[in-house]
């Protein structure tokens, strides 16, 4: 029998999560308050699950690592929310939502898990603008919508190019209120190093408070993962510089497994590289796409300036290849296509490596159109692209903004340059429908979990899922684990030695909280010449290069051994300085280096058995004769579930995927 | 993109080291050669600190995280201006190319009594939190939600409310303010919510739980010179604090519990 157990609910799709909801066991209010619920991390899904249960009524505890919980990763999203709201009258509707995230996932998502989201993406919209979340509006007063990409609708809601930002705040603000009502501790500047388990049942983490140094031992009868994506295992990315993986990395180590490690969104908008000394990307939002277009020169290592070449002359390859989405194909899509002409030669830049992205044309539309507006029958081109500069600004400018900060160009005046970045990671702990790991009482939400991308995620469906994980899942699905410990703790009330009476003076806490002071005084004790970054560095290299973009059975058999002679380099000779009772950021970084390279090989791995194409993993051995990506539904549609069993050692369990509702088909956005 | 434009830089560096809250701190002088114009500011500083580590030295400690100016968690003193000579950038926004090779960059942490240095330039800014905790949100439990176009907002009060939630809470404002003050931050979050339809049920206690807690933080008091304004890297306006001003005369005269 396979050990993993998805818990998905009978019925039909569009009946089971209603009915599950309206029939799974609940907590009494007066048993919540004598449960204890660690959220790790606080972005959307962290910061929305802790307000929502401590409003319910449990006692939650909330640690980030970073000062304040307002500052995760999340506030960095720009372009928006997708929600099915169909206040746009064009045609959206649950299932449509459902639709378009299935086939942009390559159809490698669980269909229970997506239909879920798809429904309760609607109360995310207003539970945001509830909390006073300054949603763009129409003149009329209505909220406003914009197009992303896989999709034939607009369902996106934003502000400005700060929609994250303004969403996070706004849970934050929710979070915070908790905080002043004494319902919620929160832990800032605390990082989690391990879970502690009893039996194989979550009783609470290991924490070490990044100002003192302190260890400690927080006992919880559930934890919580929010804690993000593992997309800065390739150093560069468009991740924050503190994003890492080691709390869930820490978690599949004490048993939680964890699926499709190599499905990483490569984001097809980014400034591109400008030299070595580069420590992360930036993204430029997916919504630029709307009103951008993507081009290269017709002719090789074309020099001229990209104003100076003619129409006839640029090749606007989306729109060439893709004439039904265009320029608003998925993101794995839209990054083959620009790498492909970059590796045909056709890239521009002093690098060559990037792609024009260009406003000149929409511009002037706006030009016109306001030209219109304003009555002016004889507008020169000089008046339309001035005031289509107007209108582009209001709509971008932000982000316009930011692009000028970095490469002191203005995109005013020249297109963008861009090229594809690491951007998110589809993969993460494995979950079942109640968003429960393999290990008992331990959860997964947000990007940390595997569950709702497939092989490929939508623009605008990372803030959808974070929120609706906290909000609206996470709130009902943890009642069913909960119910039954309210049974246990009521059997165990006269037990001397239960786990609720000992709490953090249960010996596992001592034997944990041991093990994670003596890995601290590891990385202090080894004395090397070489700094943390230097591998993390040489880590990123080695999977951009061979478990980037396109994958290859030779590159991923080279890029394990690589990885496992840096792993063995890295311990005995990094150089950790300064001491483990202080604030030391180089010491933190050192755990989280450690456990990325330990990842990376588990991510090639996973890459070199999945012998297909499908989202954001492409495999050069399995393409169309046109280049599209091509899946092996026979052998393939399935979850990987990696175990982990020791040292460089996994074993694979599958989930089958079955689609009972969407056909499966090989996707096109011809 | 390295090219066309970049140059190389000379510099030297004015650091503030501090040990821990309560040691004493210093500077420490920096010579950096080829530091390129393309790196940004906090680039240039992990230069800087992989140059320190090969020499057996313990890095400098600064808060930093998105690196694309959102986070508010970057947060450095440069040359006597909170995140340094640009208007309207973050530190982490900062490029290399806003100085000139042969200059002389002093940095420091953000010097304010409510918030203490933790370690060189690394403060506690936990203040914010409490003060948000102490009213800067509108009472919504989750799932109580109308249909969120049954609440329609003008276009503009929308804009301008967006306008004020757009502050970062870095606490450049504080750190550019002889008196310390908290005001720009405080008012943000007031007027954020002030403006919209949703927040004027708890309009009244809010602004005057939140200026409560902002005087308890040890923050000190406005006196209009706004240094905050000009230094804010999001362009929060002095206008909110005016309307936090009438807010708190308007809330003090007229709210009872």
């Amino acid at each position: 029998m396979s050990k993993l157990d998805s818990k998905i609910p009978e019925g039909a799709i569009d009946q089971k999560w209603s009915k599950y909801r309206s029939t799974v066991h609940l907590v009494n209010p007066a048993n919540k308050r004598s449960l204890e619920v660690l959220v790790v991390g606080s972005g959307l899904a962290g910061a929305s699950a802790a307000s929502s249960l401590a409003e319910m009524g449990y006692k939650v505890k909330v640690f980030c690592f970073q000062d304040s919980p307002r500052r995760a990763h999340s506030i960095a999203a720009q372009g928006g929310i997708n929600a099915a709201k169909n206040y746009q009258n064009d045609g959206d509707s649950t299932y449509r939502l459902f639709y378009d995230t299935i086939k942009g996932g390559d159809y490698r998502a669980r269909e229970a898990n997506v239909h879920r989201l798809a429904e309760v993406s609607s109360s995310i919209i207003d539970q945001c603008v509830a909390q006073g979340v300054p949603l763009a509006r129409e003149y009329g007063g209505l909220l406003s919508n914009r197009s992303f990409g896989g999709t034939q609708v607009q369902r996106t809601f934003y502000a400005a190019g700060q929609t994250g930002q303004q969403l996070l705040l706004g849970a934050y603000s929710a979070l915070q209120r908790q905080v002043g009502m004494g319902a919620v501790e929160l832990c800032s500047r605390h990082e989690m190093l391990d879970v502690v388990t009893i039996d194989g049942i979550t009783r609470g983490i290991i924490a070490r408070n990044l100002i003192t140094g302190e260890m400690e031992k927080h006992f919880g009868h559930a934890v919580l993962l929010c804690t993000g994506g593992y997309g800065n295992v390739f150093y560069l990315s468009t991740n924050a510089m503190g994003s890492n993986v080691t709390a869930a990395w820490k978690a599949h180590k004490k048993g939680a497994f964890f699926g499709n490690p190599c499905y990483t969104q490569i984001h097809p908008t980014c400034i591109p590289v400008s030299g070595d000394h580069q420590s992360k990307l930036t993204l430029m939002s997916e919504s630029l796409r709307n009103d951008g277009r993507i081009w290269v020169p017709k002719k090789k290592d074309d020099t001229r300036k990209p104003t100076d070449i003619p129409e006839e002359e640029r090749d606007y390859y989306l729109e060439r290849r893709y004439p039904a989405f265009g320029n608003l194909v998925p993101r794995d899509v839209a990054s083959r296509g620009a790498k492909e002409r970059c590796d045909a030669g056709y890239g521009v830049g002093t690098s060559k490596m990037a792609v024009y992205l260009d406003f000149a044309f929409n511009t002037a539309r706006y030009g016109k159109t306001e030209a219109t507006k304003r009555n002016i029958h004889n507008a020169t081109q000089e008046d339309i692209m001035r005031m289509g500069k107007e209108v582009v600004k209001e709509k971008y400018g932000n982000l316009f903004d930011m692009y000028a900060q970095i490469t002191g160009e203005n995109p005013y005046e020249v297109p963008m340059r861009i090229y594809p970045a690491v951007h998110y990671t589809m993969g993460g702990l494995w979950v079942d429908y109640n968003l429960m790991t393999t290990v008992k009482g331990l959860y997964a939400l947000g990007e940390a979990n595997f569950s709702d991308h497939g092989a490929n995620r939508l623009g605008a469906s990372a803030l959808m899922q974070g929120l609706a994980d906290g909000y609206f899942v996470i709130p009902y699905t943890l009642g069913v684990y909960l119910s039954d410990e309210v049974s246990r703790m009521s059997a165990e009330k006269d037990k001397a030695d239960s786990i609720d009476k000992l709490k953090t003076k249960h010996p596992a806490f001592d034997v944990a909280l041991k093990e994670q002071t003596d890995l601290i005084n590891k990385f202090l004790n080894i004395k090397g010449t070489k700094s943390v970054e230097s591998f993390h560095k040489r880590l990123g290299l080695i999977m951009w290069n061979k478990c980037g973009m396109a994958r290859n059975k030779q590159g991923l058999t080279e890029a394990i051994a690589e990885i496992q002679a840096l792993r063995k380099e890295f311990w005995s000779d990094v150089r950790v300085l300064g001491t483990a009772d202080e604030f030391n950021p180089d010491l933190e970084k050192a755990g989280r280096v450690a456990d990325f390279i330990e990842l990376g090989e588990l991510m090639c791995k996973d890459a070199l058995h999945r012998e297909e194409s499908c989202g954001g993993h492409f495999r050069e051995e399995h393409q169309t004769e046109d280049g599209e990506a091509k899946r092996d539904d026979v052998n393939f549609a399935y979850v990987a579930a990696w175990e982990y069993k020791g040292v460089s050692d996994w074993e694979l369990n599958k989930e089958e995927l079955k689609y009972e509702n969407i056909k499966i088909a090989q996707r096109s956005y011809k | 993109m390295a090219g066309a434009n970049s140059q190389e830089l000379n510099l030297t560096l004015k650091v503030w080291r501090q040990k821990n809250t309560k040691a004493t701190g210093s500077f420490e002088t920096h010579q950096l050669t080829g530091i390129s114009t393309d790196m940004s500011f906090l680039e240039m500083f992990d230069v800087l600190n992989e140059k320190l580590i090969s020499e057996g030295k313990e890095a400098i400690a600064f808060d930093h995280d998105c690196r694309e100016g959102i986070c508010g968690m970057c947060s450095m003193y440069i040359n006597g201006r909170p995140h340094g000579p640009k208007q309207g950038v973050t530190t982490c926004q900062l490029h290399m190319r806003s100085f000139k090779t042969g200059d002389t960059i002093v940095v420091e942490p953000w010097r304010s009594a409510a918030f203490p240095v933790i370690k060189d330039l690394a403060v506690d800014r936990g203040a914010f939190d409490r003060i948000i905790a102490s009213g800067g949100y509108i009472s919504v439990n989750t799932g109580n939600a109308q249909d969120a176009n049954n609440i329609l907002i003008p276009k503009d009060a929308a804009d301008e409310a967006f306008g004020a939630a757009a502050c970062i809470g870095c606490g450049a404002c504080v750190a550019a303010c002889k008196n310390g003050s908290a005001m720009l931050f405080v008012s943000a979050k007031v007027s954020q919510l002030a403006l919209l339809p949703q927040g004027q049920v708890e309009r009244k206690a809010r602004v005057l739980k939140m200026v409560a807690a902002m005087d308890e933080e040890g923050f000190g008091n406005c006196t209009n010179t706004g240094a905050c304004e000009a230094e804010c890297p999001k362009g929060i306006s002095l206008e909110n604090i005016a309307r936090m001003n009438r807010e708190l005369t308007s809330a003090a005269l007229t709210y009872s519990k």
